[in-house]
């Protein structure tokens, strides 16, 4: 950790180091807007324009489970909270949420859920794989929970009606952009692990059903009978002046 | 949604568009791109590494003497998180074939193909498997495929983008295995970007003389690391994942070769020792030092954990005096400031403008270069947008992208980017995006050779924590490219080497031997390292922070 005398020489890092100094120090001093959150529990002051994790931060925990890419890609950091007045449960990622006014919320810091172990090479992508490696998945009663839960507004529920009919390419596709949080599992009534269900149709997707491209195999076949040996050997041995020439003069593709 | 003061700029930016879109479509260059003189004048100005205060000289190990970044020189000179004397080493807690540092992209391409070639490997990560850089790649990985490219032209790119000083061998492992490295992750289950033939579909970056980006939308990263995460959780009998369990230090053996290393678990607080034949380093780089105060695109961890240790162990460190600012972090709002935009954006069509709406280079530059314009239009020329906080950026038009692939392409192709600015009320397919160059990636790092191989037997290091393969400035789409093609070239040379080592007696003297080195060199410091995990914790909580010789903990 960092110590007191490194604290003294050089401030520590904040969550936003600014490209302006001064205009940082005018921002700390005036405060801003605060707001009170509970943070499991403890009632905390944070600014009201804070992200759940920037709040987290700011009351001081350090956060060891909670936090992994914070940019919103690697749902690390789910976390469930409550509005004052609201018989709502609310999903979000703490990284890219802002905190609300009288907010009670807890990160969850790992969500227990099973998933299925498979060669992929013996696997067909069709409805029969989804039955075998994940039954629960027909237990789905399309109650929309799960979409509603997804902080990436994802149609969850809609493809897991596409994993029951083995329509692998729409689950694919819908569930493209999950981060594998786990808020759609946690709020499942069904029991059913959506992510690893997509996880596994996306790779039969990619390894079954996506088109074969022939200019990929034609270069491999090329590599393997080393038809660029040479050039590499001429330039990995020319003068440094001689390959920045052939770099500068080389055409550019529009 | 932006301040009502950026509207007139914003007019602007609309006002020009149509001009600058009649351009695009021509095909001529929207900018002419800089030749030699002009990419080192903008460079030696404006690039924060040439700053004075960027660089200094590392008093002891391997490097001494050497110019290298303030901050990474301030993390190597430091103490251990542990004092050697009681492990004992003659019974350790955990043997395996092959000991791999780091549960992120290199990590687990590597246990998968050690596992092909006969080894088994335990993955140690400090956080969860996954929680890495490459995670979050957007824009996609570079290998040359289409007939109009080769990987002789992608090794040329890749060097001048390096400003030559790229280690040869390196380049051209990188570019001589992009190839397979589509299909052997196709063969996993990646979902490429394809066209409809089923040829792959590909996008300039910064620097290509070819279209040659390979992108799942732009969830890139994302989607090629979790299919590797499933593959290495599909053999839980030969790989073992330990998770919150980072190594803190290797473990040498009695001959100098490296025999294993020791684990912190950091939820307990327990360290365990590992032996293991051989070591694979595949911790990534270190955007959380936030060095010279910028902002990082990077994750929780890039604290540079492995370059600590291989440095106390005796490897040398390559171009520690390289960082990589991506051109385009986002800057506005505030919550997302140093966030990743993709370079895929400008690959393709995005444009930087400054606040009257003007291109002011060419889009794709080698992005070092490209941030060193940026820098200059907003610090020099005063051309920039400044934000109510007092950042400081310039624009990047994406609403020119609909216009020149179609409507609906900025949903379909860049679905995190639409969906990270539109929580703010920012449409980017109408309005551009605020940007800034942010910290992104460690351009140097442990030297090694095209097998991974260091100077220390049987320790192999992989992906960003390696340093020669970009020379001083990575091209986009070569970094996923790296951990791949490193990652599995250390799986499988490591598997070959465990074949014949036999190791002799364990030790951890070298850590004894480091700090007489800070001593002798009359370092007094009470840093330690491996970091493991920045602090955020603002200056008044840790005023009060008073437990003795508090540590982060409190036992």
């Amino acid at each position: 950790m960092a110590t007191k005398k490194a604290a003294k020489k050089k401030p520590p890092k904040q969550t936003k180091s600014k490209l302006k100094p001064k205009a940082k120090a005018k921002k700390e001093t005036s405060k801003g807007d605060m707001v009170t959150v509970f943070i499991m529990g403890k009632a905390h002051e944070v600014p009201a324009d804070a992200t759940i994790m920037g709040a987290i931060e700011y009351a001081g925990y350090l956060i060891k489970r909670g936090a992994g890419c914070r940019e919103g890609f690697c749902g690390a950091c789910a976390t469930v909270y409550r509005i004052p007045g609201d018989y709502k449960i609310y999903t979000g990622l703490a990284c890219t949420t802002l905190v609300k006014k009288g907010m009670w919320l807890s990160q969850l810091p790992a969500i227990p859920g099973q998933k299925a172990i498979y060669d992929l090479d013996k696997l067909e992508p069709n409805v029969a794989t989804i039955q075998k490696l994940y039954p629960e998945v027909f237990r789905c009663v399309a109650c929309n929970t799960c979409t509603k839960a997804c902080p990436q507004d994802l149609e969850v529920m809609d493809y897991i009606q596409a994993a029951k009919r083995g329509d692998i390419e729409k689950v694919m596709d819908l569930s493209f952009d999950c981060i594998c949080c786990g808020m759609c599992a946690i709020r499942c009534p069904a029991e059913i692990v959506q992510y690893n269900v997509s996880l596994l149709a996306k790779r039969l997707y990619g390894k079954f059903l996506s088109k074969n491209s022939l200019e990929l195999d034609k270069r491999i076949k090329e590599m393997k009978a080393h038809k660029f040996d040479k050039e590499y050997k001429d330039l990995m041995t020319i003068k440094r002046d001689k390959l920045k020439k052939k770099y500068y003069n080389r055409d550019l593709e529009s | 949604m932006y301040p009502e003061y950026m509207r007139p700029s914003l007019e602007k930016v609309a006002q020009s568009r149509n001009k600058r879109f009649e351009l695009a479509k021509s095909g001529k260059p929207v900018f002419p791109p800089m030749m030699a003189e002009e990419r080192e004048d903008v460079l030696s100005k404006f690039h924060p590494d040439y700053k004075t205060e960027s660089r200094r000289k590392i008093r002891i190990g391997p490097n001494k003497g050497d110019l290298i970044t303030t901050e990474v020189a301030d993390m190597l000179e430091s103490h251990s998180r542990i004092s050697p004397d009681p492990f004992d080493l003659s019974s350790p807690d955990y043997e395996t074939d092959i000991l791999i540092i780091g549960g992120g992209g290199a990590g687990t391409a590597a246990a998968i193909i050690a596992m092909h070639n006969g080894a088994k490997s335990i993955i140690s990560t400090k956080l969860r498997l996954g929680d890495a850089n490459s995670m979050m790649s957007q824009g996609g990985m570079q290998a040359a495929v289409t007939p109009q490219d080769s990987p002789i032209r992608h090794y040329l790119d890749a060097m001048g983008g390096g400003h030559f000083d790229n280690k040869p061998e390196l380049v051209r492992a990188l570019t001589e295995d992009g190839p397979d490295v589509v299909k052997w992750l196709e063969e996993l289950g990646v979902v490429w970007d394809k066209n409809e033939d089923g040829s792959m579909y590909v996008l300039h970056g910064g620097g290509t003389s070819r279209r040659r980006m390979h992108s799942c939308r732009d969830y890139t990263g994302a989607i090629i690391l979790r299919t590797l995460m499933d593959e290495v959780r599909n053999h839980p009998d030969k790989i073992t994942v330990l998770e919150f369990m980072p190594i803190v230090e290797l473990i040498l053996d009695n001959k100098g070769r490296c025999a294993g290393g020791v684990l912190y678990n950091l939820e307990t607080e327990e360290y365990f020792t590992v032996r293991a034949k051989a070591t694979i380093i595949a911790t990534g780089g270190y955007g959380r030092l936030h060095i010279r105060g910028f902002d990082t695109t990077n994750h929780y961890g890039a604290t540079g954990d492995g370059l600590v240790m291989a440095y106390r162990a005796g490897t040398k460190l390559m171009y520690m005096d390289s960082v990589q600012y991506h051109p385009t972090g986002s800057v506005f709002p505030e919550q997302i400031a140093g966030f990743l935009i993709t370079e895929k954006i400008r690959g393709a069509g995005g444009q930087p403008l400054n606040k009257f709406g003007e291109l002011f280079v060419f889009p794709r530059e080698p992005r070092d270069v490209e941030s060193s314009a940026i820098i200059r239009e907003c610090v020099e020329r005063k051309n920039g947008i400044e934000t109510p906080s007092g950042r400081v950026g310039v624009w990047l038009d994406s609403p020119l992208i609909e216009m020149l692939q179609g409507d609906g392409y900025i949903n379909k192709q860049f679905p995190a980017m639409h969906r990270q600015f539109i929580r703010y009320g920012i449409d980017i397919t109408k309005e551009p995006m605020l940007i800034y160059p942010s910290l992104h990636y460690q351009n140097g790092g442990i030297e090694i050779n095209d097998k991974c191989e260091t100077s220390i037997p049987g320790l192999y290091v992989a992906g960003e924590a390696s340093g020669g393969v970009h020379g001083r400035n990575r091209l986009m789409g070569n970094s996923v490219l790296d951990y791949n093609v490193f990652g599995r070239r250390a799986g499988k040379f490591a598997a070959q080497y465990i074949k014949s080592v036999k190791l002799g007696k364990l030790t951890l003297e070298h850590i004894h031997d480091y700090e007489q080195s800070l001593k002798n060199a009359k370092i007094k410091t009470d840093r330690i390292a491996p970091i493991l995990l920045p602090s955020y914790t603002p200056e008044d909580v840790r005023k009060r922070q008073l437990t003795a010789s508090y540590e982060g903990t409190l036992r």
